[in-house]
C-alpha cells in the first residue's frame, strides 16, 4: 500500500477520536517541551557563565596569597604579595605579556553633595585589557601616572551616574576617603554579573591606593597575562618557583601563593554544568517515556476497537506487514505530531523564560533533533507491540468480532 | 477453476469434537454460479473460509486456478485473497469513515496498483453506484452498501466471487436486486459462489451444493429448490424427447 495512503488513513482515524488522541499525545507533548525547555535553560545558563569567564581571556593567571592558617583552619590571607613581586614576575618569567597588580577596598566616594560607598580598585592600565574593560569617555590613566602616584580616577558607569547624574564626570574632581581625585575617564558598561557589578567601581593607580588611601605594602592579587598560546602550566610553575625564592620558603614547606587559571575554571564549571544539563534532560526523557506508555495504551485500545476493520482488511488482501505498518505509522504520527507540538511549546517556554528571568536560554538544534528523534523512537517502540498484535490477528476471528 | 478435495476441518468445543467439514470435495468451473446451501451449522461458512483462503483445511487439497494453495504461507494466502478472491459478506463489512470509492480502491492499494481510482470508478459503475462514490457507508442504504461491497469484491477481477449470505441483511426486494446483479455479473463471465441457508436464493443459481453436518448430502425432498429443479427438468423433458 502506498505510504501516503497509510498516513492519510492513520490521520483520519486520529481525527475521528480527537480528544482521545490529544490526551494520548499530551505525555509526548509535555515530555518534548520539557526536554527542549530544560536543555535550553541549562545550556543558556552554562553559556552565560562560560562567556563571562572566557571574555576575560584564557591566557590569564591569577596569583593570590595562600589562605593563612594551620591544619585547614583558615584565618585570613597572608600579606605577602608585594609590587616588587609583580615587577619580578614581569622581568623574569618567560612569555608574560603583561600583568596588573590589584589592591582594593571599599571607600566613600563623594562629588559635591552626592555620596556613594563603592569598591575602589588600585591597578595599572594593563588591568583593562586583562579584564576586558573598555573606556567609554575620557581615557584610562597612564603608567606614568601610576609611577608618579597621581590622584586620578576612572569611574564605572554606574558609579558615574550615581555621582554625576547625566552630566559629564570627566575633568571633575571627586573625593575618595576625603582625598581629591581627578576623574579622567568613564568605563563602558558590562552589565550586572550577579555576584558583583563591574559597573559600580572606581579604578585608581595601585600606588595611590596602597600608599595614600590604604597605607599598606601588600597586594590583593596579581593578574598575569601570558602570550597567546603559551604554556600556562610552565609559566605557573616558574612563578611558584620565583615566589618561593623571593619569599624565602624553605624546601618542604608549602607555597605561600595560590595560582589559578581560566582553563581550570572553565573545565570545572563545564563539568558541573554538563552534569546539570544531563540531569534536566533525563527528567524530560522520563516524561517522554511516560508519554510513550500513554500512546501504547491508546494504541492497544484502538487495535481492539478496530478488530473488525483489521479482519476486513485482511480478507481483501492486507498482509501482516500492511497491518503492522498501518498501526505503527498511526502510533508514530501521534508521537510525531505530539513531538512537533511539544517542540513549539518547548521553544516557546524557553523563549518566555529567557524574557522573564536574568538567564538567557539557548535552544540548540541538537536538543530539537534529540527530542524529535526520541519521540519518533517512542512511537516506534511503544507502537510496535500493539501493531504486532493487530497484524497477528486471525482474519476469521477478527471478522467475527462484534 | 476451483477444485477442492477431501477437505476436513474439525473444531473442539468444550471437549466435544465438531466435524465442521468432513471429507468435502467440490469443483466449480469457470463462469458458474453455484450455491452452497444447508441448515445453520452445517459448515457452509467454514467451507467458504477455506475456499476464500482465509482458513486452511486440516487435510485435503485445494486447487485455485491450478495451484495447490492449501500449503501456502499466510502472506501468500493474503496475496491470493487480494488477487484471486472477492468477498461479499452478509453485513457488508465496509470500512466506516471511508467513501464508497475509497472502499472499492482498497484492495487495489494492497495490490500496489497505481490505477486504483480509475479501476474503482469502473467497478462502481458496474454495480450502478457511480453517483454515490463519495458517500460514506453510513450515508448509504443496505442495498447500496452491498453494491459497494460487490464492487470492492470484483475490482481486482478475481477468479471467484464468494458471497456469504449476501441477502441475509436485506429486505426481500433489495435482496432480489442484489441477486439480479450477481446474475448479470455471472452472465458477463464472473464465477460466483453464493452461501445461503435460503432455498429461494439458491434457486437463482445454476446448481447447488447441499451441506449437512459437514458433509455433502442430497437436499431434503420437500425442498423448494429440489421441487423447482424437478419442475424445470419436467419442462425440459418434452423438448429433449
Ligand atoms: N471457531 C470455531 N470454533 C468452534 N467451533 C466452530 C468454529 N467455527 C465453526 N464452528 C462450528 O463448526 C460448525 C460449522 O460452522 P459454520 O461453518 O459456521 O456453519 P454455517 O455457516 O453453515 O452455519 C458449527 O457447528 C460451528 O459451531
Ligand atoms: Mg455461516
Amino acid at each position: 500500500m502506498l505510504f501516503w495512503m497509510i498516513v492519510k488513513v492513520a490521520f483520519k482515524s486520529l481525527m475521528a477520536n480527537k480528544l482521545r488522541s490529544i490526551l494520548a499525545m499530551l505525555g509526548i507533548i509535555i515530555g518534548v517541551a520539557a526536554v527542549i525547555a530544560m536543555l535550553a535553560i541549562g545550556t543558556g545558563a552554562k553559556q552565560q557563565v562560560l562567556d563571562r569567564i572566557s571574555a576575560m581571556g584564557t591566557n590569564l593567571l591569577y596569583i593570590h596569597p595562600s589562605p593563612r592558617g594551620t591544619a585547614g583552619v583558615i584565618s585570613g590571607t597572608q600579606l605577602n604579595l608585594s609590587d616588587d613581586d609583580a615587577r619580578a614576575i614581569l622581568q623574569k618569567i618567560d612569555h608574560v605579556k603583561g600583568l596588573a597588580p590589584v589592591v582594593s577596598r571599599s571607600f566613600q566616594v563623594k562629588y559635591l553633595n552626592q555620596n556613594t560607598l563603592t569598591q575602589v580598585l588600585g591597578t595599572t592600565p594593563t588591568y583593562l585589557s586583562i579584564r576586558d574593560f573598555e573606556v567609554e569617555s575620557g581615557r584610562m590613566f597612564s603608567d606614568f601616572e601610576v609611577e608618579h602616584w597621581d590622584r586620578v580616577a576612572v569611574l564605572g558607569p554606574l558609579t558615574a551616574s550615581n555621582l554625576f547624574g547625566f552630566s559629564d564626570p570627566v575633568g571633575q574632581v571627586v573625593k575618595i576617603n576625603g582625598i581629591n581625585f581627578r576623574v579622567v575617564g568613564v568605563l563602558k558598561s558590562k552589565g550586572d554579573q550577579g555576584w558583583f557589578n563591574p559597573d559600580d567601581q572606581v579604578i585608581v593607580p595601585y600606588t595611590v591606593e596602597m600608599h595614600v588611601l590604604m597605607g599598606v605594602t601588600y597586594l590583593r592579587e596579581i593578574d598575569v597575562q601570558c602570550e597567546e598560546g603559551s604554556d600556562l602550566d610552565a609559566a605557573q610553575n616558574d612563578i611558584f618557583a620565583l615566589m618561593r625564592q623571593r619569599h624565602k620558603i624553605p624546601a618542604g614547606m608549602p607555597d605561600d601563593v595560590v595560582i589559578q587559571n581560566q582553563s581550570q575554571f572553565i573545565e570545572a564549571f563545564s563539568a558541573t554544568a554538563t552534569t546539570f544539563t544531563i540531569l534536566l534532560g533525563t527528567v524530560g526523557g522520563i516524561s517522554l517515556l511516560v508519554g510513550g506508555i500513554g500512546i501504547m495504551n491508546i494504541m492497544l485500545v484502538t487495535v481492539t476497537e478496530r478488530t473488525r476493520e483489521i479482519g476486513i482488511r485482511k480478507a481483501i488482501g492486507a498482509r501482516e506487514f500492511d497491518i503492522l505498518s498501518q498501526f505503527l505509522i498511526e502510533a508514530m504520527l501521534m508521537s510525531g505530531v505530539g513531538g512537533l507540538t511539544g517542540m513549539g511549546l518547548g521553544i516557546g517556554t524557553a523563549w518566555l523564560v529567557g524574557q522573564v528571568s536574568p538567564f538567557p536560554t539557548i535552544v540548540r538544534v541538537y536538543s530539537i533533533v534529540l527530542a524529535l528523534v526520541f519521540s519518533a523512537g517512542v512511537g516506534v517502540f511503544f507502537g510496535f507491540y500493539p501493531a504486532t498484535r493487530a497484524a497477528k490477528l486471525d482474519p476469521i476471528e477478527a471478522l467475527r468480532y462484534e | 477453476m476451483i477444485r477442492a478435495e477431501n477437505l476436513v476441518k474439525t473444531y473442539v468445543l468444550g471437549g466435544q469434537v465438531v466435524h465442521a467439514l468432513d471429507d468435502v470435495s467440490v469443483t466449480i468451473r469457470e463462469g458458474e454460479m453455484v450455491a452452497i446451501r444447508g441448515p445453520s451449522g452445517s459448515g457452509k461458512s467454514t467451507l467458504m473460509n477455506i475456499l476464500g483462503c482465509l482458513d486452511r483445511p486440516e487435510t485435503g487439497q485445494y486447487f485455485l486456478a491450478g495451484e495447490d494453495v492449501s500449503k501456502f504461507s499466510k502472506n501468500a494466502l493474503a496475496e491470493v485473497r487480494n488477487r484471486r478472491i472477492g468477498f461479499v459478506f452478509q453485513n457488508f463489512n465496509l470500512l466506516p469513515r471511508m467513501s464508497a470509492l475509497e472502499n472499492v480502491e482498497l484492495p487495489l492499494h494492497y495490490a500496489g496498483r497505481h490505477d486504483a481510482v480509475k479501476a474503482a470508478r469502473v467497478a462502481l459503475e458496474t454495480v450502478g453506484l457511480s453517483d454515490r462514490s463519495h458517500h460514506e457507508p453510513a450515508q448509504l442504504s443496505g442495498g447500496q452498501r452491498q453494491r459497494v461491497a460487490i464492487a470492492r469484491a470484483l475490482v481486482t477481477n478475481p477468479a471467484i466471487l464468494l458471497a456469504d449470505e449476501p441477502t441475509g441483511a436485506l429486505d426481500s426486494k433489495t435482496g432480489e436486486e442484489i441477486l439480479a446483479l450477481f446474475k448479470t455479473l455471472n452472465a458477463n463471465g464472473h464465477t460466483i459462489l453464493v452461501v445461503t441457508h435460503d432455498a429461494h436464493v439458491a434457486a437463482h443459481c445454476q446448481r447447488e451444493i447441499y451441506l449437512h453436518d459437514g458433509k455433502i448430502a442430497a437436499p431434503p425432498n420437500d425442498d423448494p429448490v429440489a421441487m423447482s429443479q424437478i419442475a424445470a427438468d419436467k419442462e425440459l423433458l418434452p423438448e429433449a424427447v
